[in-house]
Order: C-alpha cells, then sequence, then structure tokens
C-alpha cells in the first residue's frame, strides 16, 4: 500500500472538522478559539501542499506561503485585541463582551 | 506497507490526538503545548509530500514565533479555567452533528475514487526553495508585495492596540535627557528667605559658657 492522495486529503477533512468542532465547544473561550482557527487553517495548507505535490505545481506551495502570511498577521492582531480586552475588563469570557447590545 | 507509508500514519496519528486535545484541553497552557506538537507533526507530514521549504517555515516562524507570541499571552493573562469551560457539555452535541455533517459532505466528495492509486505528476527537477523563489520573483511579485504591505499593517495594528498612550506612563520614571541638559541652578537650588533670629537671647542664656 503507497501513499495516494486520498490519505492526505482525508486528514486535511479530519483536522478541518476537529477545528470546526472546537469552535463549537470553546464558545466561551476566545484563546481556544483562535487556535481552532489554526488548526482548520493547517487543514487548508496541508490539503494545498497534498495537490501540489501531486499534480507537480509549486503554486500551490506558494499560496501556502500567502496563508501562512495572512495568518501570522491574524494571530498578531488578534492577540493584540485579545491583550486589550482583558486590560479593561479583567477578562475574556465571552459573556462579558456585551458593550455594543448585540 | 514501505516506510514513507508506516511514517505517515505514525504522524498522522500525532497530529490528529493533538488537535483533539486543543480543543479539549482543560488549561490554555496545555492547548496551545498540544497546538505546537500538532504543527510540528503537520511539518513532517509535509516533508512527506517534499514541501521542504514550507516545512521548515512552518517550524521556525510558526512555532518559533506565533505559537510563542500566543503562549506569552496566554501565560500573561490571568484566567479563570472553570469559569471558560463554562456550557462546554451543552454545545457538544450540536458540535458533534455538525462535525459529522461535515464528515459526511466530505466523505461523498472523496468516496468515488477513494485510495485510488494517484498518478504523481513529477515537479520540476529542482531544489524546493530555489522552485519557490524564482516562481515568487516572477509571476507572483505583486502578491508578494500585497503580503509584505499586509504584515506591515498588522504590526502598525498591533502596536496601535496594544500602545499605552504617552511616556512614563507604564509605571517607569522616564527622564529626557534633553530636559537634564537644560536644566538651570534655579530649578534645583531654592534659596529660602528667613527672618533673623537674634543672637542676644540665646547668649544671655547660654552666657557663661561664652569666653
Amino acid at each position: 500500500m503507497t501513499l495516494t492522495l486520498s490519505h492526505y486529503l482525508i486528514l486535511g477533512a479530519m483536522l478541518f472538522t476537529t477545528g470546526i468542532v472546537g469552535i463549537f465547544l470553546n464558545r466561551k473561550n476566545l484563546i481556544v478559539l483562535l487556535m481552532s482557527i489554526e488548526l482548520i487553517l493547517l487543514a487548508v495548507n496541508t490539503n494545498f501542499v497534498a495537490f501540489s505535490h501531486y499534480h507537480g505545481d509549486p503554486a500551490g506551495q506558494l499560496f501556502v506561503f500567502f496563508i501562512l502570511a495572512a495568518a501570522a498577521a491574524e494571530a498578531a492582531v488578534g492577540l493584540a485585541i485579545l491583550v486589550l480586552l482583558f486590560r479593561n475588563l479583567k477578562s475574556i469570557h465571552v459573556d462579558d463582551l456585551d458593550t455594543l447590545k448585540g | 506497507m514501505d516506510f514513507k507509508t508506516l511514517l505517515f500514519f505514525f504522524l498522522a496519528t500525532i497530529l490528529i490526538v493533538a488537535a483533539l486535545r486543543v480543543i479539549t484541553a482543560r488549561n490554555p497552557v496545555h492547548a496551545v503545548l498540544f497546538l505546537i506538537l500538532a504543527f510540528f507533526s503537520a511539518a513532517g507530514i509535509w516533508l512527506l509530500l517534499e514541501a521542504e521549504f514550507l516545512a521548515m517555515v512552518l517550524v521556525m516562524v510558526y512555532i518559533g514565533a506565533v505559537m510563542v507570541l500566543f503562549l506569552f499571552v496566554v501565560m500573561m493573562l490571568d484566567l479563570d479555567f472553570d469559569q471558560l469551560r463554562q456550557g462546554f457539555w451543552r454545545y457538544l452535541p450540536l458540535g458533534a452533528l455538525v462535525g459529522f455533517v461535515i464528515v459526511l459532505e466530505m466523505g461523498a466528495v472523496l468516496a468515488h475514487r477513494i485510495f485510488q492509486e494517484s498518478i504523481v505528476v513529477p515537479m520540476p527537477e529542482e531544489s524546493n526553495t530555489r522552485l519557490l523563489g524564482m516562481l515568487l520573483s516572477t509571476d507572483f511579485v505583486y502578491p508578494f508585495e500585497l503580503a509584505a504591505v499586509l504584515l506591515l499593517v498588522a504590526i502598525v495594528a498591533a502596536v496601535a492596540l496594544t500602545h499605552r498612550g504617552g511616556k512614563g506612563s507604564s509605571g517607569a520614571l522616564v527622564i529626557d535627557p534633553a530636559d537634564q541638559i537644560r536644566v538651570e541652578a534655579k530649578d534645583r537650588l531654592r534659596i529660602v528667605k528667613m527672618p533673623i533670629t537674634r543672637e542676644d537671647a540665646t547668649n544671655e542664656q547660654s552666657g557663661e559658657k561664652k569666653p
């Protein structure tokens, strides 16, 4: 049995599902929400790399490169907002974030 | 089953278990550490796919910078772990249902040609890094520069969000050297004018001691 594209796609699907379920389970915890998003991005990146390998097209790997840049920016700004929230509210509980009365 | 397949299953098992621990860990610090393990295994899987440059970038940039930033922030915040777990079990059925539907949909997409022997179209015979570098500086120059601008905006945004206003507000005593140089004697020395006290009164009381 040799490795096929399906192996990697199924692995990506499992990771993606784990990330989605993580968002549902940790509704109250902003930090784990951010980490679930990282997991989802990792699943997408794994799919990109797998397709790039099996189709012989390096453009897929470049796409992963750009996704990594965007994810790093997202993590930096997200954590900055988190620190700011904690400084003002002394908590990162999602239920406390009701200033906008939404 | 050859060695590559064995290695794939080994890494994939660690990856999935670590990902599950990320979303179920009680302590956010443990969650970050398991996320680091997951990224490390993913880097190994990318190496199996011959994406050497990206695997190294994942280890160095992602684990080395972004995850350590996560770890810093999580450790810096003083969190109430039990309050954060509130509603965990209440949302479990809904989460499991959505996860099941996603698995079903992805299975339907992949089912018709699952585990079929796939043909590997060979990459151009070059080093992976060189290949990506050539592409990045020819076809993808414009997105590359856009990514640079995006990172710059992210830096400015992160600093602007967490900056605490003027100097000295962080509690530390900050003195501008220019102010120190410009200082004059009247700023430091205060001459106090006092009424003259009569020396005679004291002399009369302790007159005998004086010569």
